[in-house]
C-alpha cells in the first residue's frame, strides 16, 4: 500500500476530529492510514520523510483505543522503543500536549536507566497506558519475572527510527524481544517508524516476524532539498581532513542564517571546526559544541539552549543524527565526506523540519577526493537513491544474552524457544546447531572440556525447561544487560604533573574539573607532553592515573599536535565508492567539477593513468630511498586498513622488506626497501598474486592471531555474550591487574577451542566490523584479472592525496618483536655513541 | 634494526645477582645455569575454573596451557631441581577443581628431580597431592628466593608476586608484555600463569624495589628485549 491519496474509513472519533482542527489541521492520509491498519490489528511500517508527522501518525491509534468508551483499564497498552533515552524523554513530552488538550484520561510514562528503583517498581506493579523506553529497558522488561501479566494485555509496540536501529546489534536484541513479546502478548501489533530506507522489506520482516511480514505505507514527496557544494574561494587541498580551509565561508554562512547544524564525522573534527570558528568569530555569535564524549550535563545544556533559539550554530557528530525536535534549523553543513547518500539525507533532513519546505544544505569537502565524493552523492539524493545497510545477521553473542535472559523470566522449553527466536528476522536462517551452542555456552560455558557443569548458570528442571540456577546469576545478567560495548572510557579531567628524576614516575596532582571522557586506546596512543584539542580547548597530556586521563590547559598559542585522525566509524558505502569511480573514469563528468579538481585529474591521466570503473590501479615508484606501491580500491577505510595488514605481510614474504603503510577511504600506499617496479618488471612479484583471494585464507588467520583490531572485536563479543562482566565505574580502583584480560582469553580459546561459539561471534563480526573482511572479498573478487600497473618515476597526482596521509596516521604491521628491537636499539645507539 | 640484530643478538644472555648467574627464558622462567635449577612464578594454575565457581565461565584450558609452556622450559633446560615461586595455585581449593590430566602433567614434570613449592600468598598451603616439597622462602648461593618482595632485603633476591609488565612505544605503536625487572640486586619474575595480568613497572608497587634503577627484560615472540627505563610508558 503506498501514498493512500482516499481518506480511509476511519473517522476520527470527534474529540481529536476537534483537536485537529482547532489547529487548522487535517489529519493527514497515512494517519489515518495507520489508523485503519491499528484496528484491523495488522503491523505496519511507516516509512516517511522527516516532518510528515511520523510520530503522532505511530500513536494515533493508541491515543483513539485508550479512549473508546466502556474501555476498561487492562494494564500497559503501547510500547514505544527509540535508540536513545533523549528522544524517548522528548516524545513523551510532544505527546502530553495533545492528550492535555484534548483532555484525554491517559497515563503517559518514560523508563529509562535514570528512572528511580521506587519508579520502576511502581510501574510493573501499575503499569501507565503508554510507556516510552530504550531498547536495553525492553530487554529487562522482558526479561522480568512478572513478565508474562506485565505484558499479557499489551496491544501495540511503536519503534521509532527503525531504519538506524536494526543496523546494529542493539536491532538483534530488539529483534528477540519483539518475538518474545509476540508470545506473550496474543494482541499485539507493531508499528514502525524510519526514514526512506533501500530494502522497506527488510524493515517489514523486521516489524511483523520473518514470516509474517508487516504491512507498509509509505510517504513519499515532501520538497526536494536544495543542497550544495561549497565553492571555496581558497585553494582545495589534496588531503587532510580538518576543512581548515573553508571555516571562512562557513562562518559566513552561519552567519547568514538563524540556526545551523554543522555535522562532522568524528570529534577530532569538531573539536578542530569548533575551535576554529571561534577563532574568527568577531561577531562572538553563539556556536555550540556537541559531541558523545563531552559531559553529559554540558550535552543537555546546549540541547536545551538550541530548543530555546539561543543557539546560531552547533557543531556536531552523530549523537544529533537522530530525529531529535531540536528548533528551527534553517541550514545543515556537511563538513567532510557524506560517506552515504541515505546518511546524508538523514543529516540534511534536520534542516526545516515541516514537509512541505526544502532543507537547505551546504556540503564542506575537505580535499579533492571528499569533493569527488560529494558530488557523487549529489547526483544519488538528486535520483532519491538510497545506500542504506544490508539487514543483519544476528549475532550470537546477543543471542546468548537473550537466552540468560529469557532463563531468568519464566524459563523455557530448548525447542520452542528456538522456534520463537527464528521468527526474529535477523535469526531466521539460525541453524539449530548454532542455538544450542548458545544454551550451552550460556548454560556451562560450552566448551569441548565440559569441566564447569557444577557451577552450571542454566539448569533443567523436571519438565526440561531451562532456568537460572540461582538469585546470583539473574543479579550478573540484569547488570550486564546491552549490546553497546563502549571502550573502556577515562575521565578528562584537568590537573598538573610535576616532573619527576628521569626514569621515575611523575607525581600528578588531580583535583581539577571533569571536561568528559576519551577513549582508553585514544589516551594510550599520547604520551605525556603531547597536545590536543578537546572541549573546544588546547589540553597537555599529563599522564593516566586509575580510570581519569590528567591534563593541564597548554600555554595560550599552543598548536595542538592532533596525534592520530580518526577516520570515523562509517566507512564510504559500496554505493558512492562505485560512483565515484565513475566519475574517475568519464572525462565528460569532470566539466561540472570545480577547475582545480578537473585539472588535477587531467594531471593524472597525462602523468599516470585513470582506472576504469572495474579496474585496480596500481602505482609503483620510488622516493627518497624508499619504494612505494599505492593502490585506488576505494573501498573504506577499514577494508583498507585490513588490506595493508595482509599486503605488507605477502610482500614481506616477496622480500620486498615493507616498512609501513598508510590508508583513506580511496586507496592505500606502502613503501620499503624493495624496488616493486623492479620486482614486477622481472616478474618477481606478481601484482594478481598479490591480490589474490586467497590472501584471506592462512594469512588473514595468520594476522587475525595477533590483530588487536580482532581481540578488539573479541572482547565487546565476550561482553556481549556473558563470558566477562563489564567494568563499572569505581570498580578499577583496587587496580587493573585484578580484571581478566580478554587478550589473554581469546590467546587460550584460540589455541584450544577454535571451533568455540564466541569465536565464531567474533569471526562474524569481523568480517562486517573493524576489519570489513566481507567487503575487502568482494573487491578481491571485483578486481581479480582487472588490476593495472604503472610504474612512474615519482608519486602521481592521485597518489598525492593518499601519500599525504603519511605522518598523520601511519599504521605499521603488527609484528610486535620489530617493534621491541628497535625499543631495544635506541638504548644500544646511545651506549655505541 | 641491524644495530640491534648484530650487536646483542643471543638467544639468552646471562647476568650477575650477587655470584649466581641468571638467565632470563623467553618462557618467562628464570635459568640457574650454575645450580642447573629452573625457577618460575605465579603459575596461578586453576584461575579459571576459580572464575567459573563465580559464574565467569573462562576457558577450562588455562592449567593445560601454563603447564604445557612449563613443560617446554623444563624440557630445554633438563633442570636437577624446579623452584615454583609462590601462587603456583590461584586459591587453597585449587586441588579439589585440577584435573587428573593436569595432575599426572605435573607428576611427570617432577620425576627425576627435585621439586620446590614456594608459597604465597594466593596459595599459603600446598596439597601433597601435588607432590614435591614446601618451603616459605629458600636461599641460594646467598641469595634469597621468595614469593613477594620484600623492601627490607639488603642482599640479593629472587621474588614475584607483582606480575611486572613494561609498555613501550615505537612508531606510534604501545606495546605491553610480560617482563623481567632487572637491578644488580634483585630479579622480580613475570608471572607465568595463562590468565595472569600484568602490573605496569611504572606503578608504584615497584618504587621501593628499585630505587637504582632497573632494566626491563621484556618477552617478545622471537627473544627478550632489553628495554631501557627511560622507554617505560606507564598505562
Amino acid at each position: 500500500m503506498t501514498a493512500p491519496t482516499a481518506v480511509p474509513n476511519a473517522v476520527l472519533p470527534p474529540a481529536f476530529e476537534a483537536w485537529f482542527a482547532s489547529r487548522g489541521w487535517n489529519a493527514r492520509p497515512h494517519q489515518l492510514a495507520l489508523l485503519e491498519e491499528a484496528r484491523a490489528g495488522r503491523s505496519t511500517l511507516l516509512v516517511a520523510p522527516t516532518g510528515a508527522g511520523k510520530t503522532l501518525a505511530g500513536f494515533l491509534p493508541s491515543l483513539v483505543e485508550l479512549t473508546e468508551p466502556g474501555r476498561e483499564r487492562e494494564g500497559l497498552h503501547t510500547l514505544y522503543v527509540s535508540p536513545l533515552k533523549a528522544l524517548a524523554v522528548d516524545i513523551a513530552r510532544n505527546l502530553e500536549m495533545p492528550v492535555a488538550e484534548m483532555g484525554l484520561a491517559i497515563k503517559i510514562e518514560t523508563r529509562t536507566g535514570d528512572t528511580p528503583a521506587a519508579k520502576r517498581a511502581r510501574q510493573i506493579a501499575r503499569p501507565p497506558d503508554i510507556l516510552l523506553t530504550t531498547p536495553e529497558q525492553l530487554a529487562l522488561l522482558v526479561s522480568h519475572r512478572d513478565a508474562k501479566p506485565f505484558f499479557a494485555g499489551l496491544r501495540r509496540i511503536v519503534l521509532d527510527e527503525l531504519h538506524a536501529l536494526v543496523t546494529s546489534k542493539r536491532g538483534d536484541l530488539l529483534s528477540l524481544d519483539l518475538a518474545r513479546l509476540r508470545g506473550l502478548a496474543p494482541n499485539l501489533s507493531a508499528v514502525g517508524l524510519s526514514a526512506t530506507v533501500r530494502e522497506p522489506a527488510d524493515l517489514q520482516r523486521f516489524l511483523g516476524g520473518a514470516e509474517t511480514p508487516a504491512g507498509l505505507v509509505t510517504v513519499t514527496g515532501g520538497a526536494s532539498a536544495r543542497i550544495g557544494i561549497l565553492q571555496t574561494a581558497s585553494r582545495l587541498p589534496l588531503a587532510g581532513h580538518t576543512t581548515g580551509h573553508a571555516m571562512g565561508e562557513i562562518y559566513n554562512a552561519i552567519r547568514a542564517h538563524k540556526l545551523t547544524l554543522v555535522f562532522v564525522n568524528t570529534r577530532m573534527q569538531a573539536e578542530f571546526a569548533f575551535q576554529a570558528l571561534w577563532n574568527i568569530n568577531d561577531d562572538n555569535l553563539p556556536i555550540a559544541l556537541h559531541h558523545g564524549s563531552l559531559d553529559a550535563g554540558q550535552r543537555r545544556k546546549v540541547e536545551a539552549a538550541m530548543a530555546a533559539g539561543r543557539l546560531k550554530a552547533v557543531v556536531c557528530t552523530a549523537t544529533l543524527d537522530l530525529g531529535i525536535d531540536w528548533g528551527d534549523v534553517d541550514l545543515v553543513v556537511n563538513i567532510g565526506a557524506p560517506k552515504g547518500a541515505s546518511r546524508l539525507m538523514q543529516r540534511i533532513g534536520r534542516s526545516n523540519h515541516r514537509m512541505d519546505e526544502p532543507s537547505k544544505a551546504l556540503l564542506v569537502p575537505s580535499n579533492r577526493f571528499e569533493l569527488l565524493e560529494c558530488r557523487a552523492a549529489l547526483d544519488a539524493v538528486a535520483e532519491a537513491a538510497q545506500d542504506t545497510a544490508d539487514a543483519r545477521t544476528g549475532g550470537l553473542d546477543v543471542l546468548a544474552q537473550h537466552v540468560l535472559g529469557v532463563a531468568c523470566s519464566d524459563g523455557f522449553d530448548a525447542d520452542a524457544l528456538y522456534e520463537e527466536v527464528c521468527t526474529a528476522s535477523p535469526y531466521a536462517g539460525l541453524p539449530r546447531a548454532d542455538f544450542d551452542a548458545v544454551v550451552n555456552f550460556v548454560a556451562t560455558g560450552g566448551y569441548a572440556l565440559r569441566s564447569y557443569e557444577r557451577f552450571a548458570k542454566l539448569r533443567q528442571d523436571k519438565i526440561g525447561h531451562w532456568r537460572a540456577s540461582n538469585a546470583q546469576v539473574i543479579q550478573q545478567y540484569r547488570m550486564n544487560v546491552g549490546t553497546i560495548v563502549e571502550s573502556t572510557m577515562l575521565k578528562v579531567r584537568l590537573g598538573r604533573a610535576r616532573a619527576g628524576k628521569p626514569g621515575q614516575p611523575s607525581m600528578i596532582t588531580r583535583g581539577g574539573r571533569v571536561l568528559g571522557e576519551v577513549e582508553e586506546y585514544f589516551a594510550e596512543t599520547m604520551t605525556p607532553g603531547d597536545t590536543f584539542i578537546f572541549a573546544g580547548e588546547v589540553l597537555r597530556f599529563e599522564g593516566i592515573t586509575e580510570n581519569e586521563a590528567i591534563c593541564s590547559r597548554a600555554a595560550p598559542g599552543t598548536d595542538p599536535k592532533i596525534p592520530s585522525y580518526n577516520g570515523g566509524r562509517f566507512p564510504l558505502s559500496t554505493f558512492l565508492a562505485a560512483r565515484v569511480r565513475t566519475i574517475l573514469a568519464s572525462p565528460r563528468e569532470w566539466a561540472s567539477l570545480p577547475d582545480e579538481v578537473s585539472s588535477w585529474l587531467h594531471a593524472q591521466k597525462r602523468k599516470s593513468r585513470l582506472p576504469k570503473p572495474g579496474e585496480l590501479l596500481v602505482e609503483t615508484f620510488p622516493r627518497g630511498g624508499r619504494f612505494y606501491l599505492v593502490a585506488y580500491p576505494f573501498e573504506g577505510r577499514l577494508a583498507h586498513q585490513t588490506l595493508g595488514m595482509l599486503l605488507t605481510r605477502r610482500l614481506e614474504r616477496s622480500r620486498m622488506r615493507p616498512l609501513g603503510f598508510v590508508c583513506n577511504d580511496y586507496g592505500i600506499a606502502v613503501w620499503g626497501l624493495g624496488d616493486m617496479s623492479a620486482a614486477i618488471s622481472r616478474s618477481a612479484l606478481s601484482l594478481d598474486d598479490l591480490f589474490a583471494q586467497d590472501m584471506l585464507g592462512d594469512d588473514l588467520e595468520e594476522w587475525l592471531a595477533e590483530s588487536a583490531l580482532m581481540k578488539r572485536t573479541f572482547r565487546s563479543c565476550a561482553i556481549i555474550g556473558g563470558l566477562i562482566e563489564r567494568r563499572f565505574p569505581g570498580q578499577e580502583k583496587s587496580g587493573r591487574q585484578v580484571t581478566i584480560s580478554t587478550d589473554l582469553v581469546y590467546d587460550v580459546l584460540r589455541r584450544h577451542e577454535p571451533d568455540h561459539v564466541l569465536l565464531k561471534a567474533a569471526r562474524a563480526d569481523a568480517a562486517t566490523g573493524l576489519l570489513d573482511i566481507q567487503r575487502l572479498g568482494q573487491m578481491l573478487t571485483r578486481i581479480s584479472g582487472h588490476i593495472v600497473h604503472q610504474p612512474l618515476d615519482h608519486v602521481s597526482p592521485l597518489g598525492v592525496s593518499v601519500m599525504l596521509e603519511i605522518g598523520r596516521e601511519a599504521v605499521y604491521g603488527e609484528a610486535a618483536d620489530e617493534i621491541l628491537a628497535e625499543a631495544e636499539a635506541m638504548l644500544i645507539e646511545e651506549a655505541m655513541a | 634494526m641491524t644495530v640491534a640484530t648484530n650487536a646483542v643478538s643471543r638467544m639468552s644472555e646471562a647476568f650477575m645477582l650477587g655470584r649466581l648467574a641468571i638467565v632470563p627464558d623467553l618462557s618467562g622462567a628464570l635459568w640457574l645455569p650454575d645450580e642447573s635449577t629452573l625457577v618460575v612464578a605465579d603459575l596461578h594454575l586453576e584461575k579459571g575454573s576459580a572464575y567459573a565457581a563465580r559464574g565467569v565461565f573462562l576457558p577450562p584450558y588455562d592449567s593445560t596451557a601454563t603447564l604445557a609452556a612449563l613443560a617446554a622450559a623444563v624440557l630445554r633446560h633438563a633442570p636437577a631441581r624446579v623452584i615454583a615461586l609462590g601462587d603456583s595455585f590461584h586459591d587453597r581449593q585449587a586441588h579439589t577443581r585440577i584435573s587428573l590430566e593436569s595432575v599426572s602433567a605435573l607428576r611427570q614434570l617432577q620425576t627425576g628431580r627435585d621439586w620446590l613449592w614456594v608459597t604465597g600468598n594466593h596459595d599459603p598451603q600446598i596439597s601433597t597431592e601435588m607432590g614435591g616439597e614446601t618451603t616459605a622462602m629458600i636461599s641460594i648461593a646467598g641469595i634469597a628466593l621468595r614469593h613477594e618482595p620484600d623492601e627490607q632485603e639488603t642482599g640479593f633476591e629472587i621474588a614475584g608476586h607483582l606480575h611486572p609488565a613494561a609498555k613501550v612505544r615505537m612508531r606510534g605503536r604501545a606495546l605491553r608484555r610480560r617482563c623481567f625487572a632487572l637491578s644488580p640486586r634483585r630479579c622480580v619474575m613475570p608471572a607465568m600463569g595463562a590468565y595472569a595480568g600484568g602490573l605496569n613497572l611504572r606503578d608504584r608497587a615497584f618504587r621501593p624495589l628499585f630505587r637504582e634503577g632497573l632494566s626491563a627484560h621484556m618477552l617478545g615472540d622471537s627473544r627478550l628485549f632489553r628495554i631501557d627505563e627511560r622507554l617505560l610508558l606507564p598505562d
